[in-house]
């Protein structure tokens, strides 16, 4: 098992788990909040709709194309 | 009669165009066809651009004209008065800087030159070893889509919209794609690349440019960043070219531009233009390259062979009038441009001097023909 941060809460994902599949693993499912305030989630999967950016160790990725590692922090917010 | 004018084109010049007729007590109808061109594609950049003399006596004009409206824009226009910033990367732009400055200033434009210091401290996130910068304090940005949305509006019921793809112009009346046929006391092309469908006479030449957008970083960079040599990349008149131009949008997100291409009509995204583009972009800004970015588009601009627009009656058919070829500056002069076509159709005196602008520099009149034959 993998052990990152989503959020600042502690998750276990199985090796292989991709950060979109661990947004609805341990959170609510969103990696951002739009310019309108909007709560945004992974939709097309394949790295194309660019909805699941996502702050990975501090950098802007996309959650779908990004494989779990451990120690990784990811926030979803703002 | 369907209305006092006819404007083909619902793009920032014709939107312009439109209100400022409509204020003026005309029933304007605007009809679109919704294929899009520059507008809805450029970095809505209200830019002081000093090319030639008349370039920038129309752009100056236009944004003071931008500065009177900014307090009434709806705020999804989101105008910003972020300014510019020329970049110099040697000595010899440098200088290039200072003459600009003087030639703007000389016109009443405010600028001040930065020193490599001053830049370093005024944008961090530039390469260290540039040499300095001219600023440009009231250029400002918008979103031009929005923006054109917004003079529509401004017509009240004066203004009408359709969506219309219009196929033949005569004079003072338009055919439909239906067949059917629309008049006016005066029709106005104001349909950028699309005007050379309906009047092939027009030296109009699409120039294709690519955008790209990351994701957002608020505050890595406070100015529209270009380079100095981006005026001598505007104005090539063959193959492709590229300049930096970065602009800090309102939500954090960095806008990047611009490339410019000839004789390509094909909306995709080019890899290897976008690559040669960010290159060069990296080249300004080292961190880019850490940066994500979310989507790249094209566009086209409508250009002319001496980078001028047309804006005039046409010299050949009566009732007709002309708004187009505004190349990468549409946004920025479609308020003075409407301003000026508005005045010569009422004959009012001019705020600028129109004769830069006329089709007349590219199109015979009907007297100048019948003298030929």
């Amino acid at each position: 098992m993998i052990e990152l941060s989503l959020d600042g809460q502690l998750l276990r994902v199985a090796q292989g788990t991709t950060v979109a599949a661990a947004l609805y693993l341990g959170g609510d499912g969103n990696s951002r909040t739009s310019v309108s305030g909007q709560r945004r989630a992974p939709f097309c999967g394949m790295g194309v709709c660019q909805e699941c950016r996502v702050s990975i160790d501090g950098q802007r990725r996309l959650a779908c194309q990004t494989l779990c590692r451990s120690g990784m922090q990811v926030e979803t917010q703002p | 009669m369907n209305a006092d004018v006819i404007v083909i084109g619902a793009g920032i010049v014709g939107s312009a165009c439109a209100k400022t007729l409509a204020q003026r007590g005309m029933n304007v109808l605007v009809l679109d066809s919704q294929r899009g061109g520059a507008t809805a594609a450029g970095m809505g950049h209200l830019v002081a651009m000093d090319d030639n003399p008349a370039e920038l006596a129309l752009s100056r004009y236009s944004i003071e004209l931008w500065q009177q409206w900014a307090p009434q824009l709806a705020a999804d226009c989101a105008y910003r008065n972020c300014g510019t910033l020329w970049l110099a990367a040697n000595q010899e732009e440098l200088q290039a800087a200072e003459h600009k400055g003087e030639t703007l200033r000389a016109q009443g434009v405010t600028c001040q030159l930065l020193d490599a210091e001053g830049l370093r401290q005024t944008e961090p996130m530039l390469r260290r070893d540039l040499s300095g910068a001219l600023k440009v304090n009231g250029d400002s940005i918008v979103y031009a889509p929005n923006a054109a949305c917004w003079m529509l509006t401004q017509g009240g019921t004066r203004i009408r919209q359709r969506c219309e793809q219009v196929s033949a112009v005569e004079g003072n009346r338009v055919r439909l794609a239906d067949g059917s046929w629309l008049q006016a006391k005066l029709v106005i092309m104001a349909n950028g690349i699309h005007a050379s469908e309906l009047c092939p006479e027009l030296p109009i030449r699409p120039k294709k440019g690519h955008i790209l957008i990351t994701d957002r970083y608020p505050g890595r960079i406070q100015h529209q960043l270009v380079e100095l040599g981006y005026a001598a990349s505007a104005h090539v008149t063959s193959g492709t070219t590229v300049a930096f131009n970065a602009q800090p949008r309102p939500t954090g997100q960095i806008l990047l531009g611009s490339s410019r291409q000839f004789d390509s009509l094909s909306p995709e995204v080019e890899g290897a233009v976008l690559a040669r583009m960010l290159q060069r972009a990296l080249d300004y800004l080292p961190e880019l390259g850490q940066l994500n970015a979310i989507r790249s588009w094209t566009g086209f601009r409508a250009a002319t062979p001496d980078g001028l627009p047309l804006i005039g009656a046409h010299p050949q058919q009566p009732g007709l009038w002309l708004a187009v070829g505004h190349e990468g500056l549409g946004v920025t002069t479609a308020p003075g441009t409407a301003q000026l076509l508005a005045e010569q159709l009422l004959g009012e005196p001019s705020a600028i001097d129109p004769a830069p602008y006329r089709p007349e520099r590219f199109l015979h009149t009907h007297e100048l023909k019948e003298q030929h034959r």
